[in-house]
């Protein structure tokens, strides 16, 4: 526990060292301010809620989180560092939990830094602050979702940018596994239980519910799980690829 | 105290390591050689612990590298080919971070990094980010984060690579004050630095050890041992004066120097008075006369070689 909070503070205070923790975090704002009044219509559609603001987000990380997520690991290879690091008296856990964390921590910070958003929504009405906070803790599990995959390909690779490409790749796979319009075209050729199991597997599904306000802790646990058998498959990536 | 036993490392279809087996005990420094490609680098990962062997084990101190890695990869220190850190953490941050991770807290750490800086003599570059290091400083860096808990066990790959001769002679200096109760492995191809600072060498070929002594013991297997080393000032046929004496083998003329010679012995007995008293009674022509020692570099080439021309011939 100790050396996972040594790791993770490392990780996120070189986030800041470098000039990558401010560019995302201003871009992510910027991006999401952009995207939820004018394309989402906040104001127009006269209603204090932040369904404009969350519903871009499933889009927004998958080109954001990959670009957070892409030098995890493919930097400590490239650079030789992995070998420092793996050689250290720490558990690999540690070592993948920490710099996991870290990375998820900055993506919270970014969202945290949305604030302004939800002031608007309160002044302007009297939005359910309960659905926007799940909503908040939904949007940000998700994002832990999209990191996972990228900290477990950013592992396979020593070459930043194909874990980036390889990364949206598969966010976007995910994506549309709960997208209507994709289930749509499945109805009635294939068998409802495996359209169900399909949309069950998709982001779209489970954020949906969370942005609406139905706490479910199902979603939840689903991020959750999908998050750990992604980190777990990162630990078999990087134990079977550090040799070369 | 090492101990490695019927180590083996393949990856895929190709054995790095074939069933290496020796013990290193403390005070011993030890170096690592071999030509590019024969396993020195993949030796020491498997050391450290950051490969896994295929078959075989190892020990440091009572801990399997494999069965207990934290307590043996707490006894060890290790500079990785290459000598990589973190680019973007200055000096001082990075030495912190390794402080802590080794289990120092609160005053320790000041202290434990203050000392590596004094030691490795990295003061004055403790607040410049490690990216804008030149190679010898990032190299120093890399060595003060390998003794920054005082190990038992201090491993590094290639510790002088790409350093100046003044750095070099530096780290060298460093080495040796470690070692006394300590075990050092060093992987190198620069030869000289074995006979500086190792008490033991071993030579690995292909993954297999061709050679283990003392520096010395390896130089006595040169063919050049005991040989004496003669420069005239004129042509003179040395060989005529020495036949007929049972020690002496052949006489070699210099590949760069036409004027040298090496009076090769045939045994390992010294033919220094010999071969001197012949001179004085023939009256040569010498302007210099010494024993060369044997030649590192020849013993080498000579083992090396051996296992390259059996593998080609399996």
């Amino acid at each position: 526990m100790r050396n996972l909070l040594i790791i993770f503070k490392r990780e996120l205070l070189s986030y800041f060292a470098t000039p990558l923790a401010y560019i995302f975090i201003v871009i992510f704002l910027v991006v999401n301010g952009f995207l939820t009044f004018d394309f989402g219509g906040f104001y127009a559609r006269g209603q204090a809620d932040l369904s404009p603001f969350f519903a871009f987000h499933p889009f927004l990380y998958l080109f954001m989180v990959p670009a957070i997520a892409m030098t995890m690991w493919a930097d400590e290879r490239k650079t030789g560092t992995i070998e420092l690091l793996l050689t250290l008296p720490i558990n690999l856990r540690d070592a993948i939990l920490g710099k996991y964390l870290a990375a998820w921590a900055l993506i919270g910070i970014a969202l945290c830094l949305t604030f302004p958003i939800w002031i608007t929504a309160n002044y302007l009405g009297d939005p359910d602050n309960g659905v926007i906070f799940a909503a908040y803790v939904g949007s940000w599990f998700m994002a832990g979702a999209y990191l996972a995959i990228g900290a477990c390909l950013s592992a396979c690779t020593k070459n930043p940018v194909i874990a980036f490409i390889l990364t949206v790749t598969i966010c976007v796979i995910f994506v549309l596994l709960g997208y209507p319009f994709l289930l749509g075209m499945l109805t009635g050729w294939v068998p409802q239980i495996i359209i169900d199991a399909i949309s069950s597997m998709g982001f779209l599904t489970h954020f949906d519910s969370i942005s609406k306000g139905v706490f479910d802790v199902r979603d939840f646990l689903f991020f959750g799980v999908f998050i750990a058998a992604w980190l777990f498959a990162s630990a078999v990536v990087i134990e079977l690829k550090k040799a070369s | 105290m090492i101990e490695i036993n019927n180590l083996t490392k393949n990856f895929d279809q190709f054995t790095a390591i074939d069933d290496l087996t020796f013990t290193v005990k403390e005070g011993e420094v030890l170096g690592f050689l071999g030509p590019n490609g024969a396993g020195k680098s993949t030796t020491m990962k498997l050391i450290t612990g950051f490969l896994s062997a295929s078959h075989g084990s190892i020990s440091i101190d009572g801990f399997d590298i494999s069965k207990n890695p934290i307590e043996a990869k707490s006894l060890m220190g290790y500079l990785p080919e290459g000598a990589p850190s973190y680019g973007d953490m200055t000096t001082l941050e990075f030495l912190n971070f390794v402080a802590q991770i080794r289990g120092y807290t609160g005053e320790e750490i000041l202290l434990r990094v203050q000392r590596v800086l004094d030691e490795v003599e990295l003061n004055s570059v403790s607040q410049q980010t490690i990216e804008t290091l030149s190679k010898g400083f990032k190299r120093r860096v890399g060595l003060a984060q390998a003794i920054m808990h005082d190990p038992k066990v201090l491993i590094l790959d290639e510790p002088t690579d790409g350093l100046d001769p003044n750095q070099k002679h530096h780290v060298r200096e460093l080495i040796k004050n470690l070692a006394r109760d300590k075990i050092v492995i060093i992987s190198t191809h620069i030869l000289e630095e074995v006979t500086a600072v190792c008490s033991r060498a071993i030579i690995i070929a292909q993954g297999r050890i061709v050679a283990d002594g003392t520096p010395a013991e390896l130089e006595s297997r040169s063919k050049y041992h005991q040989a004496v080393s003669v420069r005239l000032s004129k042509n003179y046929d040395l060989a005529a004066d020495l036949t007929g004496i049972a020690e002496v083998g052949d006489v070699e003329k210099d590949s760069e120097d036409d004027m040298v010679f090496r009076i090769l012995a045939s045994g390992s007995n010294s033919i220094f008075s010999q071969v001197s008293e012949i001179a004085q009674a023939k009256h040569w022509p010498v302007t210099e006369f010494h024993v060369s020692r044997g030649q590192l570099e020849d013993v080498f080439r000579t083992v090396t070689q051996q296992t390259q021309g059996q593998g080609a011939q399996q």
